[in-house]
């Protein structure tokens, strides 16, 4: 049995393990700083809803990024699809079981058309999305010009971003306050990651090849499974898991599996890595292209439901910004310009660090103009750090 | 003797997990031609970078002596500023840029707060006589051949007044005549006072002009070779570079039989759509299984248009005539349909289209037949993957620690090797290689050409582009000459030599 060299390791997710720490630093200083308010079941529980939407958007973006494009357009896309999902539910009286997969079907189709130019005629993405921000912008504009503000009465679309999990028994005996399905659930994905740790492991050493050491991969298995179980503790300690919380899990688990373990996964970085070799092995650059596009565009009116859902309504101002936001994400989260790099479960914590600065900038009632130029130089340190540590690897 | 203009006195450099440099010792009279030669990875590249900055002072052990001083240059500026000038492989213009501008890039001639245009054309005028290049100052470095921009990055050079001229590879991507052209050069250059060192995998070329050759090996000097005593022949020369003797550099070519012909063009036709421009014209050849087919030409005759308009078109040129694989006419509208159809293409410029550098060896290896080691044809599974590049790292010999190593990181002869490795795993019948050997070491080479004769007997039908003629004729079944993007003649081995070969491609 072949075992990994340890530093060897280190050395090589230096950029992963370099944002795990960011976080944990973050939300160590803010928990400091508020008396544990931060760490609170309350804060945590609504800092996960923020980070909902910015999250989605993020690991759309990271593709696009991936394949060396960006798209500007999908804020105000996303405040738009939200709009359309409000008119839908209030004007024109859909039910909601039709009103959701509508909204992310034109989300696909917008994705698909900010693709066109791009894959078909050579037109710079930059261009091509500045011109749906625009578009979209306008767009929202008009659809709330004559009601302003739309608000929505339907308790289960607005569940989406405020509701939480039902859980299994109301009993005030056992464990009283605490969100009993929650804790199950943690306990399961514990149990869950530790055989499939444990099936990878046996199948690597089947195959011969090189393993952590023993004692490590135990550290390894106690340490994630005390994180899953703080998680779950925390969150559990106040209404348990929100529906915002378990879609964006849902989503993040579906696109890492794609991206990490598939074939298309593989020819979206093989097209961000080195574009013609990609299509001298057979893969469509194009048709990447348009795939990458659309899931963007999926997830920018997912992204949309969850935002509306959560305010309640859908506003004239909505999505502003939330494309700069998702990018900042995405960077933070280790995405880099040069294409071909950069993973959802890294934009994930890109996403989270940022929101967590915000929450706990917001707890603190730091100055709103500080707020950005602080979030401003978390952004600047993490690329600086990005492409510190990449080069140091060659 | 003091007439050294530079003495690299016991250089050693270390990357992370290897030495790359141990103790060389690298001395260059004034005004000679010093050619470095090694094999790749043998340290020549990097013993370069060192002297020129590209690692600065601090980063590296020993002494280098320059003008009779120690030097500690800090960057690339700081060499230059004393007078060393580097020309890499990869050309550093700026081909949005006219000629004069990349010239003077970086040197304008000021006027005011603004620049003398019309001075600057004057100068690089004079800089462009100099090496005999007669192009207008003022044409986009874009259109012009390969061949002109290395003479025009040599105008660059001119004008900083260097003294010590490096050259790394700067034939590997010319045809005899620009080639020609830049050894004459050189040699030009040397009788007006600059000294050259130039690093080069053409042996002929270098027994042609070096007065002296260093040979590096592993990171160490082997030997300086004195062209003026005799010391300097083809045996020698590889004989110090492989530490061993090659008798042969071509394996020997087993006439094997042949089977049905598996790749045909009638009347092949390619044409630019935007300018009309014919880049092929006319080609009718056909290859068999079991047949190595050689593809010779001079650079820009049309030779990589022909194969890339073969693999699925990928340029969009407008076709006509007829393609015909196994007898059977087909259409291909992309690369992927050419895989599929048995086709494969190595190609000429690896870095550039062929393999992905930042992603490892065993993902280079499985990209064009992802399926094959996926469950469902959906999922990737990992452990397939790794056993499937552990399998052609042994076949191929490609040397390194690990299949999950970045290409990035290996030697152009590696790199090829990673190149075939996944061809072949894409299981092709045609295996269509451009420029197999380019920029790659004797050793190397000759492990490829092992591999070419090995598919070729198991029944793989293979066409080799090459401008390098010996390589053409030590293995080509038979030879197809093109010229202007017309075949300008088909040779058997029996009946090809060199001089018939550059007759023909030069025949338009």
């Amino acid at each position: 049995m072949k075992s990994i060299d340890i530093r060897k390791m280190i050395r090589a997710n230096l950029r992963d393990y370099g944002m795990y720490i960011a976080l944990v630093v973050i939300m160590g200083i803010f928990t400091v700083a508020t008396n544990g308010l931060f760490l609170s079941s309350r804060n945590i529980a609504n800092l996960l809803n923020q980070t909902g939407y910015i999250a989605v958007l993020a690991f759309g973006m990271t593709l696009i990024i991936v394949i060396r494009h960006i798209d500007l357009s999908v804020g105000f896309l996303a405040g738009f699809l939200g709009a359309v999902a409000a008119i839908a539910l209030t004007a024109w009286h859909l039910p909601l079981i039709v009103v959701l997969p509508m909204t992310l079907a034109m989300g696909v189709v917008a994705g698909l058309i900010t693709a066109y130019p791009v894959a078909k005629l050579g037109v710079p993405a930059f261009v091509a999305s500045l011109a749906g921000w625009l578009i979209y912008r306008g767009a929202i504009l008009l659809v709330t010009a004559q009601t302003g503000t739309i608000i929505i009465p339907d308790a289960t679309f607005n569940a989406i971003g405020n509701g939480y999990i039902p859980d299994i028994t109301q009993s005030q005996t056992f464990l009283p306050g605490i969100h009993k399905l929650t804790l199950l659930l943690g306990l399961f994905t514990i149990v869950w990651f530790i055989f499939k740790q444990l099936r990878t492991r046996a199948s690597k050493i089947a195959y011969k090849f090189e393993v952590l050491a023993l004692n490590l991969f135990v550290v390894k298995i106690v340490l994630m499974s005390l994180v899953i179980g703080f998680i779950t503790w925390i969150l559990a300690g106040y209404n348990g898991l929100s529906w915002t919380v378990v879609i964006v899990l849902v989503i993040a688990i579906v696109y890492d599996y794609v991206t990490q373990q598939t074939v298309l996964g593989r020819h979206i970085y093989a097209v961000g890595g080195n574009p013609e070799a990609a299509e001298l092995s057979g893969i469509s650059v194009r048709k990447i292209t348009f795939t990458v596009f659309g899931s963007m565009g999926f997830l920018t009116a997912l992204s949309g439901i969850l935002f509306t859902s959560r305010l309640q309504s859908a506003t004239p101002q909505a999505g502003q910004l939330f494309e700069m936001d998702a990018i900042a994400a995405a960077y933070i989260g280790g995405v880099s310009a040069a294409g071909g790099v950069g993973k959802i479960t890294g934009s994930l914590i890109g996403a989270l660090v940022y929101m967590s600065l915000m929450n706990g900038m917001n707890l603190l009632g730091t100055d709103i103009s500080l707020q950005y130029v602080i979030r401003g130089a978390v952004l600047a340190a993490a690329v600086i750090f990005d492409v510190a540590t990449r080069r140091g690897k060659k | 003797m003091d007439t050294a203009i530079l003495q690299m006195k016991n250089i050693s450099k270390s990357f992370p997990g290897v030495k790359a440099l141990s103790d060389v010792n690298f001395s260059v009279q004034k005004g000679e031609i010093h050619c470095l030669v090694g094999e790749n990875g043998a340290g020549k590249s990097t013993l370069m970078k060192v002297l020129s900055g590209v690692y600065p002072f601090g980063d590296y052990e020993g002494e280098i002596l320059y003008d009779g001083k120690v030097q500690r240059f800090k960057d690339i500026a700081d060499s230059e500023r004393a007078g060393i000038a580097i020309i890499y492989q990869e050309l550093a213009l700026v081909p949005e840029m006219a000629v004069y501008e990349n010239i003077l890039l970086g040197h304008e001639i000021r006027k005011g707060l603004g620049i003398d245009w019309n001075k600057m054309i004057v100068r690089a005028n004079e800089l462009l006589a100099k090496v005999h290049l007669k192009t207008n100052p003022e044409m986009k470095v874009r259109d012009l051949g390969v061949g002109k921009q290395q003479l025009v990055e040599i105008a660059k050079a001119l004008s900083r007044d260097v003294r010590l001229l490096i050259l790394d590879e700067p034939t590997a991507a010319l045809n005899e005549d620009d080639c020609d052209n830049l050894l004459d050069l050189i040699v030009g250059l040397k009788n007006s006072g600059v000294t050259c060192v130039l690093i080069s995998h053409k042996l002929r070329e270098v027994i042609r002009i070096a007065d002296k050759v260093t040979v590096l090996r592993d990171g160490r000097t082997i030997v300086t070779l004195d062209a003026s005593k005799g010391e300097v022949n083809e045996n020698i020369l590889i004989k110090h570079m492989v530490g061993r003797e090659i008798t042969n550099i071509y394996p020997e070519r087993k006439r094997i039989e042949v089977g049905e012909i598996a790749l045909e063009t009638r009347h092949w036709g390619a044409i630019v759509a935007q300018s009309e421009r014919h880049v092929l014209d006319d080609i009718s050849i056909m290859a068999r299984k079991g047949e190595i087919i050689g593809i010779a030409g001079l650079m820009g005759s049309g030779r990589t248009e022909l194969a890339r308009s073969i693999f699925g078109n990928p340029d969009g040129y407008r076709l006509s005539g007829e393609l015909l694989v196994h007898g059977s006419p087909v259409n291909f509208t992309s690369p992927r349909q050419a895989i599929r159809a048995g086709i494969a293409y190595a190609t000429e410029d690896r870095k550039g289209n062929g393999l992905i550098l930042i992603q490892d060896i065993k993902a280079n290896i499985t990209l064009a037949n992802l399926k094959a080691i996926a469950r469902h044809g959906m999922a990737v599974d990992d452990n397939k993957e790794i056993t499937a590049a552990e399998k052609y790292r042994e076949m191929l010999n490609i040397k390194t620690p690990s299949v999950e190593q970045k290409v990035v990181n290996l030697s152009g002869g590696n790199q090829q090797k990673v190149s075939v490795a996944k061809w072949l795993f894409a299981g092709p019948d045609v295996l269509i290689f451009d420029e197999p050997t380019r920029g790659i070491d004797v050793g190397a080479k000759y492990e490829i050409y092992c591999i070419m004769n090995d598919l070729a007997a198991k029944g793989m039908c293979i066409v080799m582009i090459s401008s390098e003629l010996p390589e053409i004729l030590g293995m080509s079944d038979r030879i197809y000459i093109v010229s202007s993007g017309k075949i300008s003649g088909e040779l058997s081995r029996a009946e090809a030599t060199q001089e018939k070969i550059m007759q023909m491609a030069t025949n338009y």
